[in-house]
């Protein structure tokens, strides 16, 4: 990939690196505290891997108190932040920048509170997303939000990116299942923001500060709610002849007044990738493919089922299976879930990640499978039908810096074409270094203004995850008048 | 001033700006006897910016302008068999205003969300994206038509709930979600407050998502406009299932069963339950009265009896339970400071927070109407005030008297 172009590093700050060490030592201790060039070559990149930089160090607190120390001196010193969950951004947010140090949250993992009368759980944020959620499932409860990466990524990373997941059209994102956090501002001080009730006694800094891409604080504990899991879920296959009478399925269920728990579409290339690699029972012989997912008691689940089989009729799907046994549900996921490991077995692939309206995508489909020719490169999309989150993958070859290139140039044009048909650039991964210089095309000068002064409240001298989210020339302005 | 668009809003603030005239921001009104009483020089309305832009069922999707009335969006959408699923509810009646006027901008601008809220989220869940105008008189967008969206800080969240004092919306695009086809309604009868709490708390633990839980003691009970319910006599806990007709029917059985130790309740069909849960949306059992106070507050389901019952050793209490017990609503007599201290201290000591919803203006001036901030959290307040409002001319000191 292009090289991406980051702020400046300080170099009086890289000079004192050796002083810095030492005292962030002597804050969190020796072994929070990584130095040494092999430890920090963990953490010099995230999920997206074709951007790297080693941080001036590494450090991994205990507690919000060591967190806090550690902010405070940083703030006072002038040494920039980037704060890490488990390192699965897709976007490049925990990407480490030199004169930076990484803060990572994954040794705070603790479950603190479970309040099953008030279907709460009170949880410190390196906790992975699935932690949460085993956590509570002998009681029958779960944690909504569920990102592909959920068995690995941290419920920090989650919040910081108001994470979603194949189940959001019914449970809502990260932001809507959150009901307190404990945040570390930039100058050490801790505040606490909602709590175990429902809504804000104020502005809804939470809801700022959710999505906000560790660039307003570090949230250290999390109040997430938890809800009863359904009866049963059972999913359905059907497959079309084209993607145009798939999105026109998928509309037509939910104008007729059914929402189901989920709607993954899938194109040709991703199903047959997918199929090869899960055995999920993929039909091969169609264009594209729609999991619906119902949820409810047997009865329940089996009438929604032949409801949708007959509001799909009209649509003439080529196949329809629905699932008959948990086993082969299991698998039907399996068999999405796994489609980003199940591609990068037989090529590299740049995720991309915008958001359309629905009715745009038969021609957003098209438009990408030209943009992609284009460049001479194949690509597979995994949709989330239901809300419109569409996946792209290009394909492309990272050892080939040409191939890269392209990749990066398709991907950039595939999310101004989202943006055009009235989506947006990032749909649930996030800005982050990757998308942060099409910013403008999707907001004007005056939008990103209001965004930035709101980012200057939480964090005045701009520390925390720098050169992120915002157009680089942007945010080195703000800095010159800040 | 009454714009009629974005863009003559903003050409109209810009003077208002360069002098620095503060500015009463309003829909249609309807919620004006609520927060601090302002000392304004100019008023706002957006009730001039009328109309949907934008509907697309099969996406669950409407934007319109600002001071399209609550009214006109949900008759378009149920005449699509859709609804704003956070069912919002009416303040004006309880506050002395006038029922059914709200705009759909002030529903955002104050987060108004109903019982549907335990289920399908607040106001500021369903928010997709807004148009607004802040104190600088910069006219901005954030957000978008689509469901899932995470470009940029969110501003849409910010905003919820900020009572017109860090920007004026100007249109707004939300989410709405498909009427269910039937609802029951359980209701036990005669519980006391911990008791029906109790009831609600254990509903909500079953996967029949209940969508609405509610608690009236019985004197909160006869106020009811329903004259079947009201003339039982009784306190009423109602727990609302909402699917198709058959789950309807299954799920009410399954809870039925499952809550049995707690007696048999009665059954109210789809057409009485629209009936009841619809009174609730203007706050039927909280009616205007001069000589009371009304506070709402927010804390976690079971800690709301421990409050009430708190506060009780203070003043007489009439309190109406939502949200499983997480909402409360609560009327107490008109006082020099309609009871906040004695108020928030058993909020204070019981978690969430409190909210002077009802009371002469001169109360709602010397008591602090929305919950005191701790200093740190004060701070981000006071800062995003300046942010977007620096010379503090929208709704100045409607929220807190020093911005």
């Amino acid at each position: 990939m292009t090289r991406m172009q980051m702020p400046v590093p300080d170099a009086a700050v890289l000079e004192r690196s050796h002083q810095i060490i030492k005292d962030l030592i002597a804050i969190a201790g020796k072994d929070a505290v990584i130095a040494d060039e092999e430890g920090r070559r963990t953490f010099e990149s995230d999920g997206l891997t074709a951007y790297r930089c080693m941080p001036l160090a590494v450090v991994l607190p205990r507690s919000t108190a060591e967190v806090s120390g550690i902010l405070r001196y940083c703030h006072r010193e002038g040494v920039k932040v980037v704060a890490r969950g488990a390192g699965t951004s897709l976007c490049g947010g925990a990407l480490p920048v030199e004169d930076a140090i990484v803060v990572g949250v994954s040794r705070m993992n603790r479950v603190l509170e479970i309040d099953y009368e008030n279907r709460f759980a009170r949880v410190e944020t390196g906790i992975t997303n699935l932690g949460i959620s085993k956590a509570v499932e002998a009681e029958g409860f779960f944690y909504a939000p569920d990102p592909s990466s959920q068995l690995a990524c941290t419920l920090a990373g989650n919040l910081a990116m108001n994470s979603g997941g194949a189940h959001c059209l019914k449970y809502g994102v990260t932001t809507n299942n959150v009901l307190g956090l404990k945040v570390v501002l930039m100058n050490g001080e801790v505040v606490e923001l909602g709590g175990a009730h429902l809504d804000a006694d104020s502005y809804d800094l939470m809801g700022l500060m959710v999505g906000s891409e560790g660039q307003f604080g570090i949230v250290t504990e999390a109040t997430v709610r938890i809800l009863k899991a359904a009866e049963g879920a059972r999913p359905m296959l059907m497959g079309f002849a084209s993607s145009e009478a798939a999105g026109a399925c998928v509309a037509g269920i939910i104008g007729a007044g059914i929402v189901p728990v989920a709607i993954e579409f899938m194109d040709k290339p991703a199903i047959e990738v997918c199929e090869a690699f899960a055995k999920a029972g993929y039909p091969l012989d169609v264009e594209a493919l729609l999991i619906v997912e119902v949820e409810g008691s047997e009865n329940e689940i089996s009438e929604m089922l032949s409801r949708i089989q007959a509001l799909a009729e009209p649509y003439q799907p080529t196949s329809v299976v629905i699932s008959q046994s948990a086993e082969q549900s299991a698998k039907i996921w399996k068999g999405r879930k796994s489609a980003f490991g199940a591609i990068g077995r037989i090529a590299d692939y740049y995720c991309m990640d915008g958001t359309i309206p629905l009715s745009r995508l038969p021609y957003v489909l098209s438009r990408i499978g030209e943009i992609c020719a284009g460049y001479g490169l194949k690509v597979a999309n995994i949709f989330h039908a239901g809300d419109g989150n569409l996946h792209p993958l290009i394909l492309y070859n990272a050892n080939d810096p040409a191939s890269s290139e392209r990749a990066e140039l398709a991907g950039a044009e595939i999310l101004k074409l989202c943006v055009e048909v009235g989506g947006c650039l990032t749909g649930e991964h996030g800005v982050g270094v990757e998308k942060r210089d099409l910013m403008r095309t999707q907001f004007s000068g005056t939008d990103l203004a209001v965004q930035m002064r709101v980012k200057t409240v939480f964090d005045p001298d701009w520390l925390l995850n720098p050169g992120k989210v915002f157009p680089l020339e942007e945010t080195l302005a703000v800095k010159d008048v800040a | 001033m009454r714009p009629a668009a974005g863009w003559e809003l903003q050409n109209m603030l810009l003077p208002i700006v360069g002098r620095q005239i503060p500015v009463e921001v309003v829909g249609s009104g309807s919620k004006q006897a609520i927060g601090r009483p302002m000392q304004t020089a100019a008023r706002l309305t957006t009730s001039a910016m009328q109309g949907i832009s934008l509907y697309e069922p099969s996406e669950l999707v409407m934007s319109a302008q600002a001071g399209t009335s609550l009214a006109q969006i949900e008759a378009t959408l149920a005449s699509n068999g859709q609804m704003l699923a956070f069912e919002p509810i009416d303040l004006a009646p309880a506050s002395g205003g006038e029922r059914g006027k709200q705009t759909i901008g002030a529903v955002f601008a104050c987060n108004v969300s109903g019982c549907r809220r335990i289920s399908a989220g607040a106001a500021r869940d369903n928010l997709l994206g807004i148009e607004a105008v802040n104190g600088r008189a910069e006219l901005f967008r954030s957000g978008g038509r689509v469901m899932k969206n995470v470009t940029g800080v969110d501003l849409c969240r910010g905003l919820a709930g900020s009572w017109g004092t860090l920007a004026v919306l100007t249109e707004v695009t939300f989410k709405v979600l498909p009427l269910p086809e039937a609802t029951a309604t359980l209701i036990y009868f005669g519980l006391p407050d911990d008791i029906g709490v109790e009831v609600m708390c254990a509903a909500m633990r079953s996967p029949y998502e209940v969508s609405g839980a509610v608690h009236l003691p019985q004197t909160v009970a006869a106020r009811l406009e329903h004259e079947g319910l009201r003339r039982q006599g009784q306190a009423i806990t109602a727990l609302r299932i909402e699917n198709f007709h058959s789950s309807v029917t299954y799920r009410r059985e399954a809870i039925r069963n499952a809550l049995k130790v707690y007696g048999d309740p009665a059954l109210l069909d789809t057409s009485v339950s629209l009936s009841f849960w619809g009174e609730l949306r203007h706050l039927s059992v909280m009616p205007y009265n001069c000589e009371t106070c009304l506070w709402r507050v927010s804390t976690a389901p079971t800690r709301g009896p421990k409050i009430v019952a708190a506060i009780k050793r203070h003043m007489p209490v009439e309190a109406y339970y939502d949200w499983a017990g997480g909402l409360i609503w609560l009327e107490v007599p008109a006082s020099a400071d309609a009871g906040a201290s004695d108020i928030r201290r058993a909020v204070a000591v019981n978690g969430g927070h409190a909210t002077l919803i009802r009371a002469e203006p001169d109360v709602r001036a010397s008591v602090e109407v929305f919950q005191p901030q701790a200093p740190a959290v004060e701070r981000i307040v006071r800062g995003l005030k300046e942010a977007f409002d620096p010379y503090r001319l929208l709704n100045p000191g409607r929220m807190y008297a020093s911005f």
